[in-house]
């Protein structure tokens, strides 16, 4: 008896492009006949361009390959995160385990009940009420009615609807609705769950009731799930494992973490932005006390970085600035954000108390902010200068738009050396926002 | 690794390839709470916000019953096989709005649930079911009007024999169901590749109501052209069910059975047709 909960095995999918409905008719027509005669069919050309199908080639003729002989096995009680860029092919994936669509090629052999979240609150009737749609909703995922009766008061109070139960869910407010449908989804009880990027919906406090439920569906009751998200902090947090999908194939299967390193790294290789900025316009406000020509990332060697940086080199920020009058209340502030646009934290040039102040006298200036080794985890980040004059006004607005991009990745070349930022056994980088080095220090009593 | 390719031992296989026959009847059967709560939706859903209700249900014959009395009964003068015009037209309506409803209601499964049909797997069969089983409870309400205007004609002394063919009315309600149900589902796994067949479906529905004895009896479509309505299964269940109550129509046993055939038939060549077209509809619709 092997522990496999999904078997995969060489499955591809392939589309037609173009417009399909024109001429359909009669080309089917042609292939009905065509096959009733045990004659070759005129209008598919399609066995003889597979044979000469060269790898990474994802048209071919008027099919687009959406995925490609793809294969792997997936245990029971796994945590599967599967990540990938936009149009890589994690959406036709999950359609064909979720039974929606079915492969062009290939099995997928499954063990157990599968249920499938690909959107949250498919099929709910708005003229029903929440209690009659907790019943419709999970009728379509497969249960009894019984089972939905056991299970009804904690959906219910997971949801946090009890007094909205026999209201129209047309009525619901948009939160009220999605915390139900994720509560009758979260109850299902199958064997494998199958979970799209659902929880970009709700309140924070109610993505983490998700997210801590799935975590529990997994590891307390031993059910299989498989996660898609572009999140790679709920990624990171809930999954064990990590398949990152790239353009139809796999590219890697295994730790998560070294999956969304992996992730991460070719996300950057394929936007080589340098990271500098240069004025796009030459009028400020405050143009006759100071003009910001660029800003820009150097590494140690003086080169300008194209968005993959390792947190354990050294890094600076370098302002070019042209002052023309001397300024007190002149200030710079440089503000990091996280992957999701929020900010992460923001210096200014007053941190080392007034010093600086003093050296703000007219002349082109370079203003040099050092960036902390080993601070930030292996993650998407983005950085932006911001200028103003304290209580008179913005030189350069925050939030502008104008933002250097960048994303701190695994140092590939110390990969062997036990480096402070791995994970102790999975190699991976070590989990959590900041991964500061902390002076450890062991003395004998 | 062993690679065994035990099938016993998986619950699921996708693959893409199937044989003719792989419908899974046993998996309906699994979801059918789904079915009966699908019923429910639908028949609690269509008449939420509206006044009269499920008074709809009677309106809707009534008022066909007293067009077609005045129109053909009356200006047109259609012999009736000396059954009251309002009877007999609403024997007619009653049958065929059932079947008609099964046929049209399920005829665009696909394209109207594309949006369920692509979150979430279950068997696309329950939905055509729900409806024919919805649809059902309309039926049931109209033949209850019918059962009050026939009482009420009854007592009037009308000339109207019930018998007790009255007892094969569940048959007949199965035979509807199937070939609605059947035709339906055909034209609904046709129309997801050629959107054409969906107005041929309205439209079809229509010319097919003058294509069976409602506005008239089978006893006036002359000897040479009765074979015509050997093909048209409608037709039987209709004077069938018109003999049951009214003691009226022509109807034989080999029309009968002719039907039969062909409703299995059509069912059949439905159900086999819609479970090819559900595993790849999405990719299509």
């Amino acid at each position: 008896m092997s522990n496999t909960a999904i078997q995969v095995e060489k499955l591809s999918k392939a589309y037609r492009l173009g417009i399909i409905n024109h001429n359909m008719l009669y080309k089917d027509m042609q292939r009905w006949i065509a096959r009733l005669l045990g004659k070759d069919d005129p209008n598919a050309p399609f066995q003889a361009k597979v044979d000469r199908k060269n790898d990474g080639e994802l048209y071919d003729g008027e099919r687009f390959w959406a995925l490609r002989d793809i294969s792997f096995e997936i245990g029971k009680g796994d945590i599967i995160g599967i990540i990938g860029r936009n149009g890589a092919g994690k959406s036709t994936l999950l359609k064909i385990l979720s039974r929606i669509t079915a492969p062009s090629t290939g099995v997928v052999r499954i063990r157990g009940r599968m249920s499938s979240l690909l959107e949250v609150g498919t099929g709910f009737h708005p003229e029903l009420t929440g209690r009659e749609n907790i019943y419709l909703n999970g009728a379509i995922f497969g249960m009894r009615k019984s089972e939905i009766s056991k299970k009804f008061d904690e959906i219910v109070s997971f949801a946090e609807v009890d007094s909205f139960l026999d209201t129209p869910v047309k009525r619901y407010s948009s939160g009220m609705y999605v915390r139900l449908a994720f509560a009758v989804a979260a109850h299902l009880e199958p064997d494998i769950l199958i979970v799209d990027e659902v929880l970009a919906v709700g309140d924070a406090q109610f993505q983490k009731k998700c997210l801590g439920k799935m975590k529990n569906v997994s590891t307390a009751e031993g059910r299989t799930v498989l996660f898609v998200s572009h999140n790679m902090s709920a990624i990171s947090s809930l999954c064990s494992k990590g398949v990152l999908i790239e353009k139809g194939k796999i590219s890697f299967y295994g730790d998560v973490q070294s999956a969304i390193d992996k992730y991460l790294m070719d996300a950057s290789e394929n936007s080589p932005e340098k990271m500098i900025w240069t004025s796009p316009k030459s009028e400020y406000p405050f143009s006759n006390i100071v003009k910001v020509s660029r800003y820009y990332v150097e590494d140690v060697e003086g080169i300008i970085p194209a968005g993959t940086l390792f947190n354990s080199r050294d890094y600076k920020v370098v302002v070019e600035a042209d002052i023309l009058c001397k300024e007190p209340d002149l200030v710079f502030l440089l503000s990091v954000y996280n992957d999701d646009n929020s900010i992460l934290f923001v210096s200014d040039i007053h941190d080392d108390g007034d010093y600086n102040k003093e050296k703000l006298v007219p002349g082109k200036k370079k203003i040099i902010i050092p960036f902390p080794v080993h601070l930030l985890a292996n993650k998407n980040y983005s950085i932006e200068l911001s200028c103003a004059i304290y209580h008179k006004g913005w030189i350069l607005l925050p939030d502008s738009g104008q933002r250097l991009k960048f994303s701190f990745v695994r140092d590939l070349d110390k990969g062997t050396k036990h480096n402070e930022t791995h994970h102790p056994f999975t190699g991976g980088s070590r989990p959590g926002t900041i991964v500061p080095v902390l002076k450890w220090e062991i003395q004998t009593q | 690794m062993e690679k065994t390719n035990n099938t016993t031992q998986w619950s699921t296989i996708i693959q893409s390839k199937t044989g003719w026959f792989d419908i899974s009847m046993s998996e309906v059967w699994k979801y059918r709470d789904l079915v009966m709560l699908f019923v429910r939706r639908d028949f609690v859903s269509v008449y939420k916000q509206t006044i009269l209700g499920p008074l709809w249900f009677l309106i809707q014959p009534l008022f066909s019953t007293l067009v077609f009395t005045i129109i053909f009964g009356k200006v047109a003068k259609i012999p009736t096989d000396g059954v009251p015009h309002a009877l007999f037209y609403l024997s007619g309506i009653v049958c065929w709005n059932y079947f008609s409803s099964c046929l049209v209601k399920t005829s665009d499964t696909f394209v109207s649930n594309a949006g369920l049909f692509g979150k979430v797997y279950f068997p696309r069969l329950t939905v055509s079911i729900g409806v024919v089983i919805t649809n059902m409870i309309s039926f049931l309400i109209q033949f209850l009007l019918f059962m009050g205007v026939l009482f009420y004609y009854y007592l009037a002394g009308a000339a109207i024999q019930p018998n007790l063919w009255v007892l094969a009315i569940p048959l007949l309600l199965l035979e509807m169901a199937a070939l609605g149900l059947g035709t339906g589902i055909l034209i609904s796994s046709l129309t997801t590749k050629y959107r054409d067949l969906a107005y041929l479906a309205t439209f079809g529905v229509q010319l097919w109501m003058y294509g069976t004895p409602i506005v008239y009896p089978l006893s006036q479509i002359p000897q040479q052209w009765q074979w015509l309505y050997y093909l048209n299964p409608v037709a039987s269940i209709v004077e069938s069910f018109r003999f049951a109550f009214l003691g009226v129509g022509g109807v034989t046993m080999s029309h009968i059975l002719s039907s039969i055939g062909i409703i299995i038939l059509i069912l059949v060549i439905g159900v086999i047709v819609f479970s090819r077209i559900e595993k790849n509809f999405m990719d299509t619709v």
